[in-house]
């Protein structure tokens, strides 16, 4: 097939423009590791992480970013899985950027360990009863296999091999995301988490972050050097976007209904929808990241001009990054019940709303993860012929170049 | 410096006892020099399987006003002394709390630490294996390799878990603490392998109420299984299935 040809180049990593936003970026994960060095030395008490919020903005960061890493291969997938070919020339990137987010949030998530010094122990010591051990395996594995199914694209003498790799990574992350979700699933004693729900819904996340990340992604590696870049790709994904925001509310308004069924789900849920997240889930989460995009991406007056659905992807992620802390710091200050329709109180905070102010030193650890991703992305793609030399329609469409003809 | 100096046998594992008594036989006493001993702790007793530990606390007997086990355990274990995390991060190995019924206006007071688990969630999802259960039932935290990713104490039902938030300074001899890991009531594992009660016990009887009792849950003639068959006490969570072995009396 003609289409086979696409030209790949590396970026110019001595053009001014390529120098300036790697060397901020690589700014911004010096401070993320500097603010790590200090939480790590004067330890958890410089953070507004305490006895009931145990998990803080950095798992925050962290669990948005391995979500966002495991959708990120969706371009790849449908190139190599569902033999889509359209989306074949960006497929390489695709991998990469899920491997990237990977990385850049299990960094964030081993620098907010309270002992990252023993990561050593964390590789050598497993308990298989934990679901976290799990994850350690999941994650390790998933850059192994994203790895050997990069090699397949990358190296021609290794083609043949794409699609076994690619529907191996594609299993793969459906599997990590489950896991993902699981971290809170398994969670018996916390009303807020235990729910198989919590599966599929991280599954739709992933999807739908991983999409807008990746949307966003190579607009902006595009943008640097001026590429050309058409619409038959970002078209495609911008209706696929749409389709994934509305399967993670599907299964927002799901999770939401089952504990609102129950009597005893009424003052959860009165707290989920009305208490201190509220505003953050409603303003945010729902209308910014889900009904804005939506708008955004199917309303024929906007979804036509590319800068709507740059922006719709940014919401999603916005949106996104808003449900993760919905989740995990709204999820936690929720007091547990040990006495199920008893008043409780103690001067150990029984019974009271767990409350969490976050500290710098806690959003540089976050943000600096984020960059950590964007930098290996920028990185591999100045060393390693990752993306195609023109997105232009006629060159990844053939229908619509005879359209043009 | 955070790496705990209490010798790992304080709070061995019952399931390595043979290896460690036999080194404990062979290094007991190997001076390096003067002043400096390679390892002078005594052989760890055996976690004995056979028996397992429990706490009954009689709520009809604890005050509201009254927190001599919390004071006596922070004294203990060198948990309650001062640093500088707020409130919410200090370490709480046992905490009081007050419960009231709306409907009959009944209120009661009781202490809350560590369960002790049959069936811990904690150990299931330790990463590492940091979290443990001795063969008595005892449920220990190993200091040496809790990596301080909290997901124990978002695990624990009863909140009984808390995070070293910051250095620590002061550690007692049996009772290793360090930054960055998570630490809990251990039920007072040094004073029982030597045939002692946890402090709260002491202190609660000190305080004149004698409200928790110590003992061997395995064993029915023992006093504490005699009262659990004779009053019937309640187990906070029993829903979940854990099989705690801590039971409350008047709740």
């Amino acid at each position: 097939m003609a289409r086979t040809k696409t030209a790949f180049a590396t970026l110019d990593s001595r053009s001014s423009r390529f120098v300036r936003i790697a060397g901020l970026l690589a700014a911004v994960a010096a401070a993320g590791g500097a603010a790590a060095l200090y939480m790590e030395h004067e330890g958890h008490v410089v953070t507004g992480m305490n006895n009931q919020i145990v998990w803080g903005l950095p798992h925050v960061f962290a669990i948005f970013l391995i979500v966002a890493a495991s959708g990120a291969l969706n371009v790849a997938s449908i190139a190599s899985v569902f033999g889509r070919t359209v989306y074949k020339p960006l497929a390489p990137l695709s991998g990469l950027l899920a491997a990237a987010l990977l990385a850049g949030g299990l960094a964030v998530l081993v620098l907010d360990l309270g002992r990252p010094d023993r990561l050593t122990v964390a590789m050598t010591h497993f308990n298989f009863r934990s679901i976290f051990a799990w994850n350690v395996l999941l994650y390790s594995g998933f850059f192994a296999i994203v790895g050997v199914y990069l090699w397949t694209m990358l190296d021609r003498r290794m083609n043949r091999w794409t699609s076994a790799a690619g529907t191996g990574a594609f299993v793969w992350r459906l599997v990590l995301t489950t896991g993902t979700g699981s971290i809170f699933g398994f969670l018996v004693a916390r009303e807020t988490y235990h729910s198989a729900v919590m599966a599929p819904l991280f599954i739709a996340m992933s999807l739908s972050f991983g999409t807008a990340a990746f949307t966003l992604v190579v607009s902006a590696l595009y943008r640097i050097e001026g590429r050309p870049l058409g619409d038959a790709v970002l078209g495609r994904l911008a209706r696929l976007q749409a389709i994934f925001v509305a399967a993670v509310l599907y299964f927002v308004v799901i999770q939401h209904l089952t504990v609102a069924y129950t009597a005893r789900g009424g003052a959860l849920e009165a707290y989920l929808l009305g208490g201190p997240y509220a505003p953050m889930f409603w303003f945010v989460q729902i209308l910014a990241g889900t009904v804005a995009p939506l708008v955004l991406l199917l309303r024929p007056e906007f979804n036509r001009d590319r800068r709507n659905r740059l922006l719709a992807a940014g919401l999603v992620l916005l949106g996104g990054l808003a449900q993760v802390y919905v989740i995990v710091i709204g999820g936690q200050a929720w007091p547990l019940e040990l006495f199920p329709g008893r008043e409780v109180t103690s001067a150990a905070f029984d019974g009271t709303l767990g409350s969490y102010d976050p500290t710098p030193a806690e959003f540089l650890l976050g943000i600096g993860g984020v960059a950590v991703s964007l930098l290996i992305v920028a990185v591999a793609c100045a060393a390693l012929r990752f993306l195609p030399e023109s997105l232009a329609d006629a060159a990844v469409d053939p229908h619509h170049a005879r359209a043009d003809a | 410096m955070k790496d705990v100096k209490t010798p790992p046998s304080a709070e061995g594992r019952g399931d390595t006892v043979s290896r460690r008594s036999l080194l404990g036989a062979a290094l007991a006493a190997v001076t390096l020099a003067p002043g400096i001993t390679l390892y002078a702790g005594p052989a760890a007793a055996a976690a004995d399987g056979a028996k397992r530990w429990g706490l009954l606390i009689d709520t009809t007997r604890c005050d509201s006003g009254c927190s001599a086990c919390v004071t006596a355990c922070g004294a203990e274990h060198g948990w309650s002394d001062a640093g500088r995390a707020r409130p919410d991060q200090a370490p709480q190995w046992v905490r009081k709390v007050d419960v009231r019924d709306p409907a009959t206006g009944r209120t009661a007071s009781l202490p809350i630490m560590c369960q002790h688990c049959a069936k811990p969630p904690c150990v299931d999802v330790c990463p590492t294996g940091a979290s443990f259960k001795r063969a008595d039932g005892i449920v220990l935290v190993d200091r040496h390799i809790c990596i301080g990713c909290r997901y124990c104490m978002m695990a624990c039902p009863y909140k009984a878990r808390s995070f070293v938030h910051e250095p620590v300074t002061g550690q007692r001899p049996g009772s290793p603490r360090g930054m960055g890991t998570v630490e809990a009531c251990n039920l007072c594992v040094t004073r029982v392998d030597a045939g002692g009660r946890p402090v709260c016990v002491d202190a609660c009887a000190g305080a004149g109420r004698s409200a928790i009792l110590f003992g061997d849950l395995d064993d029915p003639g023992s006093a504490i299984s005699r009262r659990i068959r004779e009053v019937a006490p309640a187990r906070i969570r029993d829903d979940l299935r854990l099989d705690t072995g801590v039971y409350y009396q008047g709740i």
